[in-house]
């Protein structure tokens, strides 16, 4: 029997209808078994005992959206190397070694350009980029 | 072409009498092998994880000198059991403020990713359930989901301790996806193929072929490859998303019963997963140590108990560390991965590019007995 296509995708498809099924089994599960006494104070978020101020979806740190934008740029790059990697020793065994060296050094060099820039900007940094920032601006 | 399970029962000739007893319908049988192994390998996992548990209480009182879960069951063996049976019978509450559609899909997206990476995780040659041509690319993908719920479960909960775990969960996993995704690239070059078969296959026999071994730039890509993938899963030292002493419990601090209980279950097989993709990856995998050119299904399930011992031997490192270093803060947390593991992890994946086109991609063991093959 040779395998097609699809039967390689099944298993996923088969373990994501057992993670499915396990959720709401066990959410069923608890709904049997569990006590339900609700009410308002119990269903309060947390705020250690306090009433909570405010809702939660408010204005957030920048910080986190940069880190975002870091990883979205690094993570393309490493996805467009990944098949440029797969083959990279087939070129070699056809002699073709070098030439395939140079190409990936130089896609790498854009990628360590990206970190050399971030770095130079303060990007990488938690805390300090602030005060750069906030100096440039006063 | 993607080898399966399936397409490895092939060759045996009860294969045919079994396709005989389903009426010649090859999908039916494929599903229903599939079926078999997906569950026999979930409950796995879910005793795995639950152990995990275990093992993490246990060995954390060993090393604080204390005793430990010792009531239910021999040595406390079976407290997972009682844990898991109370986490069930109680009250299932949900903060009013809640985005009630997303309070329910994150554990539920945590489950999902973390089991559709069972699917071609290598558990021997022959019972891999699905050994895809893009194996390792397909695991890096579909384990994002993890980090997707971790997000969605602080965002849900509309409470301010669940939105900063969950805000720093989602940086942290990104983050550090970056030099795991680069440390993995460089095996990638080094075996020349994305499938966990490839690079298995080019690492049977002794230690020296294994890719840790291979040459000094994969050597360190291991390490990089392990504290990346401590962070990927938020273990300590890297637990920020959840440090109880700064945000009671993170991005699920509102959630209780059950659906913490996924959280948690799925958080303990993600820990087995990445140890096992390591010993997959970098520790030689499911291979034997001697070759044999013969193959029986006895041998296959050698084979899965050498994959499983490599990989929960590292998910007791994973354990051991968690008790042995203090926690991170979140600076020191961004700039271990941009400014160490980043660069480490690229100049690797240059050093191991380079290393196969001078040496031709033989390992250094080969180099020292002399052109090897």
């Amino acid at each position: 029997m040779t395998p097609t296509s699809f039967d390689g995708l099944m298993p996923v498809v088969i373990f994501m209808g057992i993670a499915v099924a396990l959720f709401w089994g066990g959410h069923f599960a608890s709904v049997l078994l569990a006590p339900s006494k609700p009410s308002h104070l119990k269903s309060t978020p947390y705020e250690c005992g306090e009433q909570p101020v405010g809702s939660a979806w408010s204005m957030f740190n920048v910080r986190f959206y940069v880190v975002g934008l870091i990883f979205i740029i690094f993570d393309v790059e490493s996805v467009l190397m990944f098949p440029v990697a797969a083959i990279f020793r087939e070129l070699n065994d056809m002699g073709q070694g070098a030439y395939a060296l140079i190409i990936f050094l130089s896609f790498i060099s854009v990628l360590i350009e990206g970190i050399a820039y971030c770095w130079k900007k303060g990007d990488l940094d938690w805390v300090k980029s602030f005060q750069v920032s906030h100096k440039k601006r006063s | 072409m993607n080898q399966t399970v399936v397409s490895y029962l092939a060759q045996y000739e009860f294969f045919d009498s079994l396709l005989a007893l389903f009426g010649g319908n090859q999908g039916l049988l494929t599903f229903v092998i599939f079926m078999i192994f997906c569950l026999a390998i979930v409950g796995m996992c879910a005793t795995i994880g639950g152990l995990g548990t275990y093992a993490e209480r246990k060995i954390s009182a060993d090393i604080q000198a204390r005793i430990g879960p010792n009531r239910v069951g021999p040595y406390g063996i079976l407290q997972f059991l009682a844990d898991g049976v109370k986490m069930m019978t109680k009250e299932d509450v949900m903060p009013f403020s809640a985005d009630k559609f997303l309070f329910y899909l994150a554990p539920m997206l945590a489950l999902v990713g973390v089991f559709a990476t069972l699917a071609v995780l290598p558990f021997s040659t022959g019972f891999t359930l699905s050994d895809m041509n893009v194996g390792i690319f397909y695991l890096i993908a579909i384990s994002s989901l993890v980090g997707v719920s971790v997000f969605l479960g602080g965002y849900a909960s509309n409470s301010k301790w669940s939105m900063l775990g969950g805000m720093r969960g989602a940086s942290q996993i990104i983050s550090y996806e970056i030099p795991v995704t680069i440390s993995i690239l460089a095996i990638t070059l080094l075996a020349g193929g994305m499938g966990f078969g490839t690079i298995s296959a080019h690492q049977r026999g002794l230690p020296t072929n294994w890719f840790i071994f291979h040459n000094p730039f994969s050597f360190i890509a291991f390490f990089v490859y392990f504290v990346g993938a401590l962070a990927e899963t938020n273990r300590a030292p890297f637990d920020l998303p959840e440090a109880e002493s700064e945000l009671v419990s993170g991005y699920h601090t509102e959630y209780t019963g059950m659906r913490f209980g996924f959280f948690a279950l799925a958080e303990y097989i993600e820990v087995f997963v990445v140890c096992g993709v390591g010993a997959a990856l970098f520790l030689g995998g499911s291979n034997l140590p001697v070759d044999l050119s013969f193959d029986i299904i006895p041998l296959q399930l050698v084979e899965v108990v050498i994959f499983m011992t490599k990989a929960l031997l590292l998910y007791y490192v994973v354990i051991w560390i968690r008790w042995t270093f203090p926690r991170l803060r979140v600076d020191q947390l961004m700039s271990i991965c941009w400014k160490y593991l980043t660069p480490i992890a690229i100049f690797n994946l240059v050093g191991c590019a380079i290393w196969v086109v001078l040496f031709n991609g033989k390992s250094v063991a080969q180099l020292l007995m002399g052109g090897g093959h």
